[in-house]
């Protein structure tokens, strides 16, 4: 970082707010700055990268494996007791 | 309620089969959701969910809420079991997490000889059940919003209603829960030895 330290947000900053960036939910000032940031910095773009692959892994984890005897002795407490 | 030629679906009568059926719809999620609250009472937070549940039952306005309400029923009595035991969300949290980078410390401190796919090598380490190590292992007070956001889609709004706190407080934890959550893939994977396995390189 250069010069342009005042205008361009530092890279810890940057990484601070990936995670909001991807939700869409950082203010449109700092939008801004993240991506005039991802524009100049290969490394916080792989970063950036890395986030929205995280983000993925917790999203793919709904499908829990669940023991099929927990299930059906819910299944028998759903019959039974409700 | 009346339209003009708009068909309106009536919801279905709060009855013990519609419940039922409610209920056995959910479960696998209830359950799934439960193991990533607690570690060993799992299926009695199901159990006390559901009988809370059914007691509520004509409370619930639309029928296709019904799967979150009932999630958030769940969480509601965790949050009580907490209270009872006198334990509760505002547990200490770990040292500050924010200044963690996973992808950096990935780069940096990766064992094995460079790779293009190193950090995804890194995640595709984790099974499902390692995952779910890794996040019982963070603080309640940053797994829970973590989990209601990126595992069962709560809108931070909806997540600040269901613990009773301003939205800033959640955002707050949501984001430290993200970074605690990277620093604990990364210790998990040294304690595992997830680091070493992949490409061979002795």
């Amino acid at each position: 970082m250069s010069d342009r330290g005042e205008q361009l947000m530092p890279c810890r900053e940057a990484v601070r707010r990936l995670w909001d960036f991807l939700d869409g939910s950082v203010s449109p000032a700092d939008h801004a700055q993240v991506e005039a940031h991802l524009a100049f910095c290969r490394r916080c773009c792989g970063e950036l990268d890395f986030v929205a692959h995280l983000r993925d892994l917790l999203a793919s984890q709904t499908a829990d494996e669940l023991e099929p005897q927990t299930l059906q002795r819910l299944e028998r407490f759903v019959e039974e007791e409700l | 309620m009346s339209g003009q030629g708009v068909a309106v679906t009536e919801p279905q009568p709060r009855t013990s089969e519609s419940f039922q059926a409610l209920a056995r719809c959910e479960l696998p999620r209830l359950l799934a959701l439960a193991r990533r609250l607690t570690r060993e009472d799992a299926e009695d937070l199901v159990q006390e969910a559901l009988l809370r549940g059914y007691r509520s039952y004509a409370s619930l306005e639309r029928d296709e809420t019904g799967g979150p309400w009932l999630r958030a029923i769940l969480v509601n009595v965790h949050r009580d079991r907490l209270r009872k035991d006198n334990r509760s969300l505002t547990e200490l949290p770990v040292a500050d997490p924010e200044d963690f980078s996973l992808f950096r410390t990935i780069a940096e401190e990766d064992p094995r000889p460079y790779s293009d796919t190193v950090h995804l090598d890194f995640l595709q380490a984790f099974a499902r059940e390692d995952v779910r190590e890794v996040l019982l292992r963070l603080p309640l007070i940053y797994r829970l919003p973590l989990v209601l956001c990126h595992m069962e889609g709560f809108a931070t709004k909806e997540i600040a209603k269901l613990c009773g706190v301003p939205l800033g407080t959640v955002l707050a934890r949501l984001h430290r829960g993200r970074k605690a959550f990277e620093r604990e893939m990364w210790t998990y994977a040294e304690e595992m030895g997830l680091l070493k396995s992949g490409a061979s390189n002795e």
